[in-house]
């Protein structure tokens, strides 16, 4: 909403300042989103009358002034205005006012050789108009010394934010109507003006569709002559940010923004038959004020005589029937609609106007008759005309709801102890009637109100929510208790695990464009928005990758070397009920350089397959899962590698990652350079510790020192070392605590189709040392465990 | 002289001569040596006469000693001579680069969320969450935003084409408010929570996203009011913002979630085009900036949980964790935050081991 002062004024009795008007907006909780005062432009401007006027010794076009400004002596001035002349009167700008035109501040100074104290100025440079021919000329009764900002009558204005439980708010009385219950200044009452009407209304009006359309009251007015509005009605819904039109329309405007009431007004020479309120047929048209045609539907309330739609009812007015230069005979309508209706037809038509933003939040539902004398009122008054009586179709919701009030709740809720009678006082300075026991009667107008707590928020506002103190809340007694829950712990520790790892942490959008997350996609049905901002973020992500992968083509882009990116966010999937299941995940992408070239390492290194494995494992472990019991097994994905990924498993089933080079494909689909490497940690996946303790199990070294013994095997080529490990582990499981694969070598001396793995086993005694032939009989198990898998030991 | 005698003075001499280690070797056997010629002097006195042995012994035995010694010195100057000389060969330069482990970085966005879990835990608040894929039951009409609530068009809401099972809208929650309801059905009352995450809402430009990260928090209790959760924010934002200055002033406003409803300003000033937080927003130099939304959670809402709003009442509020992030560490693009551009994340990013601590303060400063 926005309005000037002087509107306010009209409603307002006060001698408060702009700056006391605003901070008690912002109180009582009509935002102030921005004051816009002239008188601020125009400071160090005043009126000045000149006592003589007289040639410029060394300059032809120029004019030496002695000024009397009003108070101390007259000021010299040099002026070039040919219009300068002793006797009249100007506006002069004193050393220091800002010329609002060009921004110049102005200085004492001297103008070839001779001293001026200021500047006679133009309409132009304040910023009033085009006229620069000469200086302002002001009426001889002007008084001087008059700050001219004052005198000009520059007029602030006040934009306030209203919320939508505050349709009263939603016109300058209702603002007034608060402020004068915070004390700032005493209501007016609404200046009706007089009229007299006669005879029935020629036009029958009906409600058809008394749900939608509740009350529907008009009044005929023949005789009117419509034109431009009068200064002052232009002046105040300019300050309202609307274009003034015709005198018809912007009093139906004035009422809507100095009442919050819509109103709406018909040619009467454009309508047939009866006028009536009734729902739209399925697939009727209508030519709205914005030269728009809305298709409408059976849900919808319309106004209509007998030939077609006339208004999409409380929301938007039809071209065919509105006023115009020659508009004689007019149809005023003021209803009332009913605002869940009005807020469904809104939407659905995707339209929105000043009268929907009212009706939906509901209008006062005993503002129906006096709106409607008073628009007659201002008609008959201004544009002249004969109206006829009142008709009336229907009645709206006159109810009011009256609310059992303890005044204690303001200090239990609030928090604030206010005197019974204030709290009293300020009710009914609202309009709300209290009875002796505190039985709240609400005013119609204020549909938010609902129960107490809202008396208490009236209250509290208006009585000052600075007031309320702080008060601590009571606190648990010793040191505050931990709160993350495991699932918290797990993030946070991998969170600084990962950056420990030397990864940066990102943060990507949750949604990508629909063609990246099919590309990860599982065999689930994507969650794909209806009402996507772009088409870049429309389907919600399956995985973490690609949009890491994006991150990291652009950083690429940028000439970044390489990208080490990790995010810890969740996956969108859909549970067995449809609904949406949401898995927290750990993505990582390892892109360009591991190491660049250097004086040691020689060429610049990628990324490879291990260095995605390490992560993960390193990853997994601080996440506190059983690494030592993880298998390696395949099925990372169709965007991975074939040959170089892997998943790491917790039994067959049970997959806590997958790891490894990204796929050619995938990186061709995304743009991207590779060779990338990625990791995903299905953090849901791994087992919660059980049962942990601080206190850890004792520390109990092994009395005998371990001997390591080295074998290589040649294998068929195709055996995953790991398969080795495991069945060399097996061979003497007391024994055995270590298996490390040392050396992996193909090529001369290793028959084709084979490979030599060299393994190194740790072997620990227990209570004895191991004697040449324990350690004999131990070689022989190993070496039997990997015949079993084809292997040979070399000789 | 005797024999021995210019024979000790030619091995000392020789001894003094030797270059290397091999030489001097040579020279040990020569003399000390099974069959050297000192050894094979000492061996003769086996077959003298006790006389002749006391006349010939000393000479031997000095010769012995003198060359063993001389032996032992020239052996101990080699080694050091060698050693020298090897470590001149392995002099490297030092003012070659070394190679240097990648850094890496905590997001500003986590550092805060931890930041805010470490200060309301003092305060008795347990961190909450729930799904980002919610029903417009818990995102608006538990809320007390029915279907027709202007305010629910106010949301910007991102909607999917699907339906619950029970024929419930199924959106992008817009707030975290529904982990509020969720907490309150799955606990009843008291409570303490904060609920932190991603929210979503259809509104891009410059000072919005479609993604961003919001942290509500409730207090639901017997005789909790306006004046707790003034004291809450004014505790919480002293505690982030490690300053005592904070001055917050709160204006009546409309959520439909909360009755009375208050918007939270926090004064602040401008200090080399950067907002500062701090002192009363009225002083000069200074202005007040909305920082939040909070108020008494309206009874509807309670009753929606199954709370009986004549024996709980309590708080809630909002923040975006973005903008205090911002505040607090200077970053002016929000949209950067999503890009994961590797210089942003450097500059900006965290190191693992700032982690927030009441101890240490829960800030981390550059």
């Amino acid at each position: 909403m926005k309005f000037s002062l002087t509107w306010l004024k009209d409603h307002l009795e006060t001698t408060a300042t702009v700056a006391e008007i605003c901070d008690a907006l912002n109180a009582i909780g009509l935002e102030v989103e921005g004051v816009e005062d002239p008188a601020d432009k125009l400071a160090g401007f005043r009126i000045a009358h000149v006592l003589t006027a007289a040639r410029h010794p060394d300059a032809d076009k120029l004019q030496v002034l002695t000024v009397d400004t009003g108070d101390g002596d007259p000021l010299q001035v040099v002026c070039g205005a040919p219009n300068a002349r002793a006797g009249m009167k100007g506006v002069l700008g004193l050393p220091g006012a800002v010329v609002p035109a060009n921004g110049m501040v102005l200085r004492k100074s001297a103008i070839r050789g001779v001293e001026s104290n200021g500047m006679m100025c133009s309409v132009r440079e304040l910023e009033m108009g085009e006229d620069h021919d000469g200086i302002i000329e002001l009426p001889d009764d002007a008084p001087v010394g008059t700050s001219f900002a004052d005198y000009h009558g520059a007029d602030p204005m006040i934009e306030v934010a209203v919320t939508p439980n505050r349709p009263d708010c939603m016109g300058v009385y209702g603002i007034a109507r608060d402020l004068a219950a915070k004390g700032l200044g005493t209501l007016k009452p609404i200046a009706m003006p007089a009229f007299s009407a006669a005879g029935a209304c020629p036009v029958a009006i009906r409600t058809d569709d008394p749900e939608g359309c509740p009350a529907f009251y008009g009044r005929v007015i023949t005789g009117v002559r419509n034109g431009p509005s009068p200064d002052w009605l232009q002046a105040r819904l300019k300050s309202a940010g609307q274009r003034p039109i015709s005198l018809l329309v912007d009093l139906t405007n004035y009422l809507m923004l100095g009442f919050g009431r819509p109103a709406h007004v018909y040619d009467l020479a454009k309508l047939s038959g009866a006028v009536v309120a009734r729902r739209a047929k399925d697939g009727e048209q209508v030519l709205a004020l914005n030269e728009k045609t809305y298709t409408l539907d059976a849900a919808m309330t319309v106004i209509a005589d007998e030939s077609q739609v006339h208004d999409i009812a409380g929301i938007m007015g039809g071209e065919h029937s509105g006023v115009s230069e020659t508009t004689t005979d007019v149809l005023l309508e003021i209803a009332y609609f009913d605002p869940a209706r009005i807020g469904a037809t809104g939407r659905k038509l995707g339209l929105s106007s000043d009268a929907r933003t009212r009706f939906e939040r509901g209008v006062d539902p005993e503002f129906l008759d006096d709106g409607l004398d008073l628009l007659t009122g201002l008609i008959v008054e201004l544009a002249g005309g004969s109206p006829s009586d009142v008709v009336r179709a229907g009645s709206p919701p006159l109810a009011a709801k009256v609310i059992a009030f303890d005044p204690g709740l303001t200090l239990r809720l609030g928090g604030i102890a206010v005197a019974e009678d204030e709290q009293k006082r300020i009710l009914e300075s609202l309009g709300f009637a209290v009875s002796g026991d505190w039985q709240v009667t609400c005013p119609l107008r204020r549909n938010d109100i609902e129960g107490p707590a809202d008396l208490v928020e009236e209250i509290v506002r208006i009585h000052g929510l600075d007031k309320v103190a702080s008060v601590a809340l009571p606190r648990i007694e010793g040191v505050a208790r931990p709160t993350a829950t495991p699932q918290q712990k797990l993030e946070r520790g991998l969170r600084r695990a990962a950056a420990a790892s030397g990864l940066n942490e990102a943060v990507t959008w949750s949604f990508l464009p629909e063609w990246a997350a099919e590309h990860f996609a599982s065999d689930q049905a994507l969650w794909v928005l209806a009402n996507p901002i772009s088409e870049d973020l429309k389907a919600m992500r399956p995985a973490l990758l690609p949009g890491l992968l994006m991150a990291a083509k652009r950083n690429a882009d940028r000439g970044a070397a390489s990208s080490r990116l990790f995010e810890i966010g969740r996956r969108y999937f859909r549970s067995a009920d449809g609904l949406s299941d949401e898995k927290p995940t750990l993505g990582i992408v390892l892109a360009g350089e591991k190491t660049p070239r250097g004086w040691q390492a020689g060429k610049a290194k990628p990324f490879d397959a291990y260095d995605a494995k390490a992560l993960a494992l390193e990853l997994l472990e601080a996440a506190g899962a059983p690494v030592a019991n993880l298998m390696v097994m395949g099925e990372a994905g169709a965007q991975f590698h074939p040959g170089q990924s892997a998943t790491l498993r917790l039994g067959p089933k049970t997959v806590l990652a997958r790891f490894g080079m990204v796929h050619p494909a995938t990186l061709k689909a995304f743009d991207v350079d590779g060779p990338i490497a990625a990791v995903e940690l299905f953090l849901d996946a791994i087992p919660a510790k059980k049962g942990a303790a601080f206190a850890r199990p004792g520390f109990t070294p092994p009395a005998l020192q371990a001997v390591t013994r080295d074998f290589a095997f040649l294998v068929p080529e195709t055996l995953a070392a790991g398969d080795l490990v495991r069945a060399v582990q097996g061979a003497d499981k007391a024994a055995i605590t270590g298996v490390r694969v040392f050396d992996v070598f193909q090529g001369a001396g290793v028959p084709e189709g084979r490979k030599s793995l060299a393994i190194e086993v740790t072997l620990q005694p227990g209570e004895a040392s191991f004697k040449d032939a324990d350690l004999k009989a131990m070689a022989e198990k190993i070496v039997a465990a990997a015949a079993k898998l084809g292997g040979e030991l070399r000789g | 002289m005797t024999d021995i005698t210019i024979q000790t003075q030619a091995a000392l001499a020789a001894i003094a001569a030797a270059d290397s280690l091999d030489a001097l070797e040579a020279l040990r056997l020569d003399t000390l040596g099974k069959k050297g010629w000192v050894s094979l002097a000492l061996k003769t006195l086996g077959g003298m006469s006790p006389d002749e042995r006391t006349a010939a012994a000393p000479a031997i035995q000095s010769a012995r000693a003198a060359i063993a010694e001389a032996l032992d010195a020239k052996k101990a100057a080699l080694e050091t001579a060698e050693l020298d000389a090897r470590l001149a060969r392995e002099t490297v330069d030092l003012t070659l680069p070394a190679q240097a482990a990648p850094k890496g970085s905590v997001h500003p966005v986590s550092q805060v969320m931890d930041e805010l879990a470490e200060i309301f835990a003092d305060l008795g608040f347990a961190v909450a969450t729930g799904p980002e894929i919610e029903d417009d039951w818990h995102n608006f009409t538990a809320l007390n935003m029915d279907e027709t609530h202007p305010a629910r068009a106010m949301h910007d809401t991102f909607y999917f084409p699907d339906k619950t099972s029970e024929g419930r809208e199924v959106l992008l929650r817009t707030h975290t408010s529904p982990v509020q309801i969720r907490s309150m059905l799955a606990q009843g009352a008291p409570i303490r929570i904060i609920a932190p995450g991603r929210v979503y809402r259809s509104d891009s430009d410059a000072t919005h996203t479609p993604m961003f990260h919001q942290v509500e928090g409730l207090v639901i209790d017997k005789d909790i009011h306006l004046g707790h959760l003034k004291w809450t924010l004014e505790t919480f934002f002293k505690a982030f913002f490690e300053r005592e200055d904070i001055v917050l002033r709160l204006r009546p406003s409309y959520f439909p979630f909360t009755e009375p409803s208050v918007e939270v300003d926090v004064g602040y000033s401008n200090e080399g085009g950067r907002r500062v937080v701090g002192g009363h927003g009225d002083a000069p130099g200074h202005a007040w900036m909305e920082i939040g939304g909070s108020g008494m959670v309206n009874a509807r809402v309670l009753e929606f949980v199954g709370l009986d709003p004549a024996e709980y009442q309590g708080f809630a509020f909002g923040l975006g964790i973005d903008r205090i992030a911002m505040l607090k560490y200077g970053m002016n693009d929000l949209r950067a935050f999503f890009d994961g551009d590797g210089r942003w994340l450097a500059h900006y990013g965290f190191s693992p081991f700032d982690q927030p601590t009441l101890s240490v303060g829960v800030g981390a400063k550059a």
